[in-house]
């Protein structure tokens, strides 16, 4: 054991000096290399906090929202439907809801307005988020005045801001009381946006959510599975776009390797050559070529990895964020939890660092079968 | 004691490029005692001198080493052979450039994967054996001709081997620097090893620590003469 580590250690200090030989153009590929899985890494670790954030706050959601379809389209739903969904076994509870899309012309930003069920709003007055505050300079006690659906002018005045924490879903939320919001949109006493639904066997969401279908036809039925596989769609999806915005880096890069890895010189196959004919077998020439691609490869992995950590968590991501982040205008801004899944790593290092080394080893492999005499001639 | 059975070598065998470097050699190298093969350029001293130190198999003929055939076992026992048994100084030294001087003589004991320190202790004394205090640290491309050549030298020695092959060790060396060479030959004949060089430097041919000249023409042993 001693001995096979004597010979790493050598082969590894051999490397290391060869590879200082030609240090800018080693230290120019470790940068580009960097750069890459800094990128790469970036975007992975960014859309996997996002997922698990979402999913956070998704835990708290109704477990099935039951909304009325006209002609395809959202629309409002009685409130006689909710006797109707209570009446189904296995439903604990079904709550009316009430919530829209605000459109402030001034900002071209949308705002979502919400009746809150676990908290009162005095009328008049509206709670809402850091995005919303940020972008309005608003603080408690600051009037806001929103346009109605009949063009008359609503005012409110701000009484609290939401907290930070849930600002990824809250960013544009504005909580305001019900006889407010009727009047804003128009809306009925006896409709509401639509129904929440809570069921005793979570097990039975599936089935539940069916029998709402056959007893109300005209209403779509979301469970909460359903949200979070379209979070992680959305978020997928913008993960995809960037990659793929970023295939030509990651062509350039794998041209620019290749020819690194796979064009030996004349003087690297002299070089082979020597070491063959003073008494190194194949298998070490080969064997300090793949230290040489390991150390070029790995180093180049844990610093843009270690730098894509610091982007993200520390920087929430500042270069990806507009691509990446919001679906408004009101971009969220909230610190992301750290997280690195070992999954993840692996996969961004089977893309990244085996390529390189293999890359490396073929041709030197090639190479190393060649006769030492070559060094006598 | 090396000796060598109707040795021959053909490269590109069988195609219209086909050339025969080493036609029917048979010879005897007894142990510390130096040898030279004198020829002029293309007589196939080195071709010979690479079969010798295991460096390239015979196309046919046998090449024995204390006894045991080693023309045809495979290249991973050669090598094994060629790293234990034999110190190669080769014609333009081979050094590896852009790494230090140091670096180049422990390369040939890396695989054996010996105690790290140990192994540089014992290239540094082999340095300052041959007078290269303080080159340790250089490049090898920094170096003289003559600084090159104790360098492979002592790249040669590094794993003790009994047996030491110089190719054309003089070609790139003036007289004076030749002479040193041919002083270190004599205190490693006088360590008991046994030297194999090529040369047609008269210089060297005609160096009294040369036990024998050995002359080669168009691949063939043409005259063997006995020295001393």
């Amino acid at each position: 054991m001693n001995r096979w580590i004597e010979r790493q250690r050598c082969l590894v200090d051999f490397t290391v000096s060869s590879l200082l030989r030609r240090r800018g153009k080693n230290l120019g590929l470790i940068l580009v290399y960097t750069a890459i899985v800094f990128v790469l890494a970036s975007v992975m670790l960014f859309g996997q906090a996002l997922r698990r954030e979402a999913a956070a706050v998704l835990s708290h959601a109704p477990e099935i929202v039951v909304q009325r379809m006209v002609a395809g389209r959202h629309d409002t739903i009685p409130t006689a439907y909710l006797d109707s969904i209570r009446a189904i076994r296995g439903v604990v509870q079904a709550e009316a809801r009430l919530w829209g899309y605000y459109f402030d012309p001034g900002l071209s930003a949308n705002y979502t307005l919400m009746v809150p069920t676990d908290r009162v709003v005095e009328p008049g007055t509206a709670t809402i988020g850091h995005a919303i505050a940020r972008l309005r300079d608003a603080r408690a006690g600051t009037p806001l005045f929103l346009l109605s659906e009949r063009g008359k002018m609503h005012k409110f005045t701000v009484a609290a801001t939401l907290e930070p924490d849930s600002e990824l879903v809250a960013a544009d939320l504005m909580l305001v009381a019900e006889r407010d919001f009727r009047s804003m949109f128009a809306i009925p006493a006896d409709a509401v946006t639509d129904i929440t639904v809570s069921v005793r066997n979570p097990r039975e969401v599936g089935t539940i959510a069916t029998k709402i279908s056959r007893a109300l036809p005209d209403v779509r039925v979301i469970t909460r599975g359903d949200i979070l596989r379209t979070y992680e769609a959305a978020f997928n999806w913008r993960e995809g776009m960037v990659l793929v915005l970023m295939v030509g880096a990651v062509l350039a890069f794998l041209i620019l390797a290749w020819d690194k890895a796979s064009g030996l010189s004349a003087e690297e196959r002299r070089e082979i050559g020597i070491l063959k004919a003073v008494g190194w077998e194949t298998s070490d020439v080969i064997r300090q070529k793949l230290w040489e691609g390991a150390l070029i490869s790995l180093t180049a992995f844990l610093f843009g990895y270690a730098l894509a950590y610091l982007h993200v968590f520390g920087f929430d991501a500042a270069l990806f964020e507009p691509a990446l982040k919001g679906w408004a205008v009101l971009y969220p801004r909230f610190g992301l939890r750290p997280s690195v899944d070992a999954f993840q790593v692996g996969t961004l290092m089977v893309l990244t660092v085996l390529p390189y080394i293999l890359a490396t080893v073929v041709p030197v492999w090639r190479a190393a079968t060649i006769d030492p005499d070559m060094a006598m001639r | 004691m090396i000796r060598l059975n109707d040795v021959t070598k053909v490269f590109n065998q069988g195609r219209h490029n086909e050339h025969r470097a080493v036609a029917g050699v048979t010879l005897d190298i007894e142990d510390g005692r130096v040898t030279v093969l004198r020829g002029p350029s293309g007589s196939g001293k080195t071709t010979l001198l690479t079969l010798i130190g295991c460096l390239a198999r015979p196309t046919s003929g046998r090449v024995r080493l204390d006894g045991r055939d080693i023309s045809s076992l495979p290249e991973r026992f050669l090598t094994e052979i060629r790293r234990s048994t034999f110190g190669f100084v080769f014609q333009r030294f081979n050094l590896i450039h852009g790494v230090s001087v140091l670096e180049n003589v422990m390369l040939p004991a890396y695989p054996l994967g010996g105690d790290h320190g140990a192994l540089r202790r014992r290239a540094l004394a082999l340095l300052a054996r041959l007078g290269l205090n303080g080159k340790s640290d250089a490049r090898a491309e920094w170096l003289s001709g003559g600084e090159a050549q104790r360098v492979a030298i002592a790249r040669a020695l590094i794993n003790d081997p009994r047996v030491i092959i110089a190719d054309e060790p003089t070609a790139n060396l003036d007289t004076a620097l030749s002479r040193a060479f041919l002083d270190i030959v004599g205190e490693l004949k006088a360590e008991g090893r046994t030297l194999i060089l090529t040369s047609h430097d008269p210089r060297v041919c005609e160096a009294p620590v040369v036990d024998r000249v050995v002359t080669m023409r168009d691949g063939e042993l043409v005259r063997d003469l006995v020295e001393a």
